[in-house]
Parts: C-alpha cells; sequence; structure tokens
C-alpha cells in the first residue's frame, strides 16, 4: 500500500484514453450500428410491404382471372347464337333460292309445253288439213272453202 | 528451515514489488535506491504494462472503428462484430442505468470496461514467467542482480491504479454534481440532506452533521471503486503466488484457481464500470 507518483501517471493515461475512446473509437462505431439497425429496418419493413403487395397482386390476378373466364364464356354464348343465327339465315336463304329456282323452273316447263302443244296444234291442223285436202282434193276447190278452212284452224 | 521460510517469503515479496523509478539528486534511479522518496516515486512496470494494455485495447477498438466508418453499411467482418457487440453491451447498461445525456459515459464506461479487464487479464499469464523473464534479462545484458529485477506485470494488484481510476471517476462525480445543479445546489445537497427541517435555526444546527454524512457518503464511493478492484486482483495475485511455490502439485491447483479467476477478472471490470455510470447517475440525478 505505498501511494506514488504512479497515480498521476495513470490518470493522465486514464484521461487520454478515455478521451480517444470518446473521440475517435465510439462514434465511428456507434454510427456504424445505428446505420446497420436502420438498414435492417427498412428490410424489414419492406419485406412486410412486400408481402402485403404479393397478396393484393394474388387477389388481383384471381379476380382478373374469373373476369377473363366470364368473359370468354360469354363471347363462346355470343358465337355460338351467331352461329345458330347464321345456319338459320343460310337455311331461309337457301330455300328462297330453291323455290325461286323452282318457280322459274315451272314456268319454263309450262311455256315450253304450252310451245310445244301450240306446235303440236299446228302440226295437228296441218295434218288435219293435209289430210282433208287429200280427201277434198278431188271434190272441193282449195280456194272456195278456204274461208271454212280458216274457221278450223281457228277451233283447233 | 529458517533459511526456507526467509527465501520463501522474500520471494513473494519479491513478486510484490514494482519496479520503482525515482529522481535523487537530479538523477534518475531505481528500485532500492528509491526507498527514502516516498510519493514521488513512479512504479514503472505498472504504467508500462497499463499504457500498454491501454494502447492495445484503443489500437484494436481503432482499426474497428475505422472499417466502420469507412462503408457504414459492409457487411462487419468476425472482428467488427465483436467489438460492436462490445460497444452494445455497454450501451445497453449505460443507457438502462443513466437517463441523461452524455457523450462521455458510455465511452467512458467502455474504456473502464476494455481496459479494466485487460489488465486484469494479466494475472491470467502465470505468476513466475514474465518476472523470471525480466531478472534474466536484467541479469544478461544490463549486469544487474536478477533479484533487483522486479516486474509486477497486473497493473491493477497495483494500488495506484486502481486509486487512480477511482479518482478520474471522483472528479466527474464532483464535475457533473456541480454541471447538473450548480454550485450552489451541489452545495445545498451535502447540506441539507438526509435531515432537513423547515425551521431556519434547527437546520443550522444540523447543517454540520449532514455536511459530516455527506461528504462521508461521497468519499466513500471512489474508496470503494479503488479498493474493491485492488483487493480482490491484489488476493487473486497472492493466491497465484502462492499456488506457485509449492512445486509440481501447483499444476491442477493452478488450473482450477486460474479457471475461477477468469470469472473474478470479467466481474470485477464489469462492476467497476457498473458502479462507475452508476455513481455518475447519481451524481448527475437531479433530485437526492
Amino acid at each position: 500500500m505505498n501511494l506514488t507518483l504512479t497515480i498521476i501517471g495513470q490518470m493522465i493515461a486514464f484521461a487520454a484514453f478515455v478521451l480517444f475512446c470518446m473521440k475517435l473509437v465510439w462514434p465511428p462505431l456507434m454510427n456504424a450500428i445505428e446505420a446497420r439497425q436502420q438498414k435492417i429496418a427498412h428490410g424489414l419493413a419492406a419485406t412486410d410491404r412486400a408481402e402485403k403487395d404479393l397478396a393484393l397482386a394474388q387477389d388481383k390476378a384471381k379476380d382478373q382471372l374469373k373476369d377473363a373466364k366470364a368473359q370468354a364464356a360469354a363471347i363462346i354464348e355470343q358465337a355460338k347464337k351467331r352461329e345458330a343465327k347464321i345456319i338459320e339465315e343460310a337455311a331461309d336463304k337457301a330455300n328462297a333460292e330453291r323455290e325461286h329456282i323452282l318457280a322459274q323452273a315451272k314456268a319454263e316447263v309450262e311455256a315450253e309445253g304450252n310451245r310445244l302443244r301450240e306446235d303440236l296444234r299446228k302440226q295437228v291442223a296441218a295434218l288435219a288439213i293435209a289430210g282433208a285436202e287429200k280427201i277434198l282434193q278431188r271434190s272441193i276447190d282449195e280456194a272456195a272453202h278456204s274461208d271454212i278452212l280458216e274457221k278450223l284452224v281457228q277451233e283447233l | 528451515m529458517a533459511a526456507g521460510e526467509t527465501s520463501i517469503s522474500s520471494h513473494i515479496q519479491h513478486h510484490l514489488t514494482n519496479a520503482k523509478m525515482c529522481s535523487v539528486n537530479g538523477e534518475y534511479v531505481f528500485n532500492k535506491a528509491c526507498s527514502e522518496s516516498g510519493f514521488w516515486v513512479l512504479h514503472i512496470d505498472t504504467l508500462a504494462w497499463s499504457i500498454g494494455l491501454g494502447i492495445l485495447f484503443l489500437w484494436l477498438f481503432r482499426i474497428a472503428a475505422v472499417k466502420a466508418g469507412r462503408d457504414q453499411l459492409a457487411v462487419p467482418g468476425k472482428f467488427q462484430c465483436f467489438v460492436e457487440m462490445l460497444i452494445e453491451f455497454v450501451d445497453t447498461n449505460v443507457k438502462s442505468t443513466f437517463h441523461g445525456k452524455s457523450k462521455l459515459i458510455a465511452p467512458l464506461a467502455l474504456t473502464i470496461f476494455v481496459w479494466v479487464f485487460l489488465m486484469n487479464l494479466m494475472d491470467l499469464v502465470p505468476v513466475d514467467v514474465l518476472p523470471a523473464l525480466a531478472g534474466w534479462i536484467g541479469a544478461t545484458f544490463f549486469g544487474m542482480d536478477s533479484h533487483d529485477v522486479y516486474m509486477k506485470i497486473v497493473p491493477t494488484t497495483d494500488i495506484n491504479t486502481t486509486v487512480s481510476l477511482a479518482l478520474g471517476v471522483f472528479v466527474l462525480m464532483i464535475g457533473y454534481s456541480i454541471k447538473i445543479k450548480g454550485v450552489v445546489g451541489f452545495i445545498k445537497e451535502l447540506t441539507l440532506h438526509p435531515f432537513n427541517t423547515k425551521n431556519v435555526y434547527v437546520q443550522a444546527l444540523l447543517v454540520p452533521f449532514n455536511l459530516l454524512l455527506e461528504v462521508l457518503a461521497l468519499i466513500t464511493k471512489p474508496f470503494s471503486l479503488a479498493l474493491r478492484l485492488y483487493g480482490n486482483l491484489y488476493a487473486g495475485e497472492m493466491i497465484f503466488i502462492l499456488i506457485g511455490i509449492i512445486g509440481l502439485l501447483q499444476l491442477p491447483l493452478h488450473f482450477i484457481w486460474a479457471v475461477f479467476h477468469i470469472l473474478v477478472i470479467v466481474l470485477q471490470a464489469f462492476v467497476f464500470m457498473m458502479l462507475t455510470i452508476v455513481y455518475l447517475s447519481m451524481a448527475s440525478a437531479d433530485n437526492h
């Protein structure tokens, strides 16, 4: 137990060490620790935000998928209706066309029949006249009986 | 037998003596020549080891601080993590105890903790190694008698170290008291407590009594700081020295005591730091 001048030396050293520590050791380390703490806090907050965003995005994607499905169903429905309509229209058109063609054909057939009948009539008349001529050649003067013959042709 | 006892006690005495330096008649002389110098002696081994360890501590921590300052958000290395853990540990203790704002307290606590720990740590170096080495160097290179070479390697077993630390803290305590409460407030604290009455005349009678109690309470704090650390480390060192003289059997005993002592040196460093913080927070607390 002998107190000596060493005390003064030690106190000077102590003061110098504390000052050095206070000026050059503590602040940079504390700043670094605080900066890192802040960075970690930011990182954690960002993670939370990202998780929320992800949940939101998932919900949104689900909704959009639902919408898209509904839309697709609607479009398919519409397309089906349209298809039916087109088929119906086409059938109607085809029917009309058929009837038109049929009518035309009938008319043509009728006209042809009429023409043939006329021809036939004329030929029969000619034949009849020829026959009658041959019968009457000897007895009847063509000129004298032409008016009767005309009348006959008219009646045929 | 008597000769053996003398040699053992002189061996112990040799271990417990500091290397001294002093100035006699304008000349620097060492050790036994200083026996008449009283206070005006420097313990050069204590000074060298403590300042060396302090510089080691600050150098290591400065490296970490420079690294941390260069890029605050870089991934810290293992050493820097260790340093930051210590800083965080000290900072937590300071913040939980000291409720003012002070740029000084936390670095002060860190310095005390690490420096005292390092000085205590020298206790774990086997007691005979460094003194014997110093004796050999003295005898071989300087032509001294190896018994005249003293080397006490644990600065905290020198009362001068612990007293100087405690005095440093004491000065800060007074400084904080005056800074926070003012000179008048500080004097009021010393004279108007613990006995306090409204009656002025009775109070005047109580002032000397209060002053005695409060000054005692104030002075006990650095005393307890200095003597607790010194006593613990001195006793530990003493037991190491005693174990060291019993021959081969010392090995297991030394091991057991050293393991136990690991606890003591950390605890004493921590206690010194904690009490420093507590005393300073008491000094800067406004109400008594």
